[in-house]
């Protein structure tokens, strides 16, 4: 195991008119390769900033940051990472296959090797046969697959995901935990993963940190002691529910002292 | 076939006034002529005389129609009496000024979406060429261009260029900056580079804000090419048939040309929303 992620004192302060907002303060997280990690926490709580610090997409005020042992706008050049934001945005003037090649063809893939990838995510994500399709014309739940296809499609090896599902219903949010499981079994990723569920973070995570606002930090990680095969009945389970139990606390922690 | 109904019921309604109008404002003369003459009218006589004045104050609906039959119909297409002539002669100014005005528009936008300091300094300077008068600006066009020896179909492009570049900017400009901040931050984490960014997010994201900008524009041109063909005597075009139309008093001459005008707009937006239709449908964003 290596570091993929490494955070040391991370701190970033924005300013505001009404003074400096603390969104994240002394952040100390290491994430080994292979991990899937969480983060939880109410909002403000500086989670997403998180993670867009390491996507490059913020920029820190303190302490170090490096992905994939580069700096973490190296990495972002280096296109270390894919990155699912909340909304699908998927361009609707783009076919799914059009969408899903979007990446590829900026990055410079050839031509045939641009069909070939594409087709192997889209079978990846369970779309095969809707390539043609434009984005309207499927589901919220296929939408937001065909942009973790997206995602994958350039195969870097760190996946980053910002509430992927969180528009979604409970149903199709079961259905595509269990899919995003498998996939991360197959593809042997670091995921870095945003949620305001504690099942969901429980259910997916070898690794939850338990975020809490004002200043953003964190206050608990948790390694999961659940096993990496999970079907969706673990939910069930004693230890399950312990870890679930756990993580509900270090979110009350969190908030008592806050306020 | 829902539609047919109230269409013609507001073209009747319409006419009706129109019909009503003519009498109103035509009647005085023929009144003034009968007095003159000593003669005494019915309102019968009144309303039919108001109906055939050679140059009414306001000419009926049947006098322009008849007229434009005339002109578009009747006379051979090379005739300097032929509408058609003159339309073709103000279309085609009105089609190099479009091409002069969107692309001019589309390329502002472009850098002041680009560029902080082209938004800061171009903006003010658009806003303002459209504040003055086109009347005012015509002449001073035609005049300067004809000095660097600049005749003909130009300057009038010049001009309906100088209309239809404010809308296409714009609305290019929203249209440029239409993607979301999710969508931006996708770019990046892609590594795209600017140009990338443009051609496959920025510009195909803006083409619905483009057609509707378009649909204005292409009808700024044709009033700023008629505008241009008022000044400096011109002898031809719809600019020029109204104008000669408005020194002999040619009332239903000014009025079928302007309806000539008003026809050719109405056609060019229409075109302009076909392509539309074609290309949007194409992008899979027509709905």
């Amino acid at each position: 195991m290596s570091a993929v992620i490494e955070a040391k004192r991370l701190g970033l302060t924005f300013h505001t008119a009404d003074g400096p907002v603390h969104a994240l303060k002394d952040v100390d997280l290491t994430i080994e390769r292979g991990e899937f990690v969480s983060f939880i926490g109410p909002s403000g709580c500086g989670k997403t900033t998180f993670l867009r610090c390491v996507a490059a997409l913020e920029h820190p005020t303190e302490g170090t940051l490096s992905v994939n042992g580069l700096s973490a706008d190296e990495a972002r050049r280096a296109r270390s990472y894919g990155y699912v934001f909340q909304a699908a945005g998927l361009y609707p003037w783009r076919t799914i296959a059009g969408n899903v090649r979007l990446p590829l063809e900026i990055m410079g893939f050839p031509k045939a090797e641009r069909a070939e990838r594409v087709r192997k995510v889209l079978e990846l994500v369970e779309l095969s046969g809707f390539g043609g399709k434009f984005p309207w014309q499927l589901s919220g739940g296929m939408q937001q697959r065909a942009s973790i296809a997206r995602a994958l499609a350039f195969d870097a090896d760190i996946l980053l995901m910002d509430e992927p599902f969180g528009a979604l219903d409970e149903i199709v949010r079961d259905r595509l935990n269990e899919e995003l499981l498998k996939l991360w079994a197959r593809t042997g990723k670091t995921i870095g993963f945003v949620t305001h569920s504690i099942p969901e973070a429980v259910y997916l995570s070898t690794k939850i940190v338990v975020m809490s606002p004002r200043p953003g930090r964190i206050t608990d990680v948790i390694e999961s002691t659940l096993p990496r095969e999970r079907p969706l009945e673990i939910r069930d389970s004693p230890e399950f529910i312990a870890i679930a139990h756990r993580v509900r606390e270090g979110l009350r922690a969190g908030h008592g002292d806050a306020v | 076939m829902r539609h047919v109904i109230p269409v013609l019921v507001v073209v009747a309604a319409l006419l009706t006034v129109w019909y009503a109008g003519a009498v109103w404002m035509n009647s005085a003369w023929t009144l003034d002529q009968a007095a003159r003459e000593g003669r005494e009218l019915t309102v019968i006589d009144i309303v039919n005389d108001t109906m055939m004045q050679e140059r009414p104050k306001l000419p009926a609906p049947h006098q322009v129609g008849t007229e434009l039959w005339k002109t578009v119909v009747g006379t051979r297409v090379s005739s300097k009496r032929s509408l058609v002539w003159h339309g073709w002669i103000t279309l085609s100014a009105t089609a190099v000024g479009f091409a002069i005005g969107t692309g001019a528009g589309m390329a502002l936008a472009a850098g002041i979406v680009h560029s902080r300091a082209m938004d800061l300094s171009v903006m003010p300077w658009a806003v303002a060429s459209q504040t003055i008068p086109i009347l005012a600006i015509a002449p001073m066009v035609i005049v300067v261009l004809a000095s660097v020896g600049v005749t003909g179909l130009l300057p009038k492009a010049v001009i309906a260029g100088w209309l239809s570049f404010f809308p296409v900017v714009v609305g290019m400009v929203k249209g440029l900056r239409a993607p979301d901040p999710i969508q931006m931050d996708q770019m990046k984490t892609w590594n795209a580079s600017r140009a990338q960014v443009f051609w496959k997010l920025r510009l195909p994201a803006s083409m619905p804000y483009l057609f509707a900008s378009l649909k204005v524009s292409v009808a700024a041109a044709l009033v700023g090419t008629i505008v241009g063909e008022l000044p400096a005597g011109a002898t031809s075009g719809l600019g020029a048939r109204l104008l000669s139309g408005s020194y002999y008093g040619q009332t239903v001459q000014i009025w079928a040309a302007l309806f000539a005008a008003a026809i050719l707009a109405a056609a060019l937006v229409a075109i302009v929303a076909l392509i539309e239709r074609i290309v949007l449908g194409r992008m899979g964003m027509a709905r």
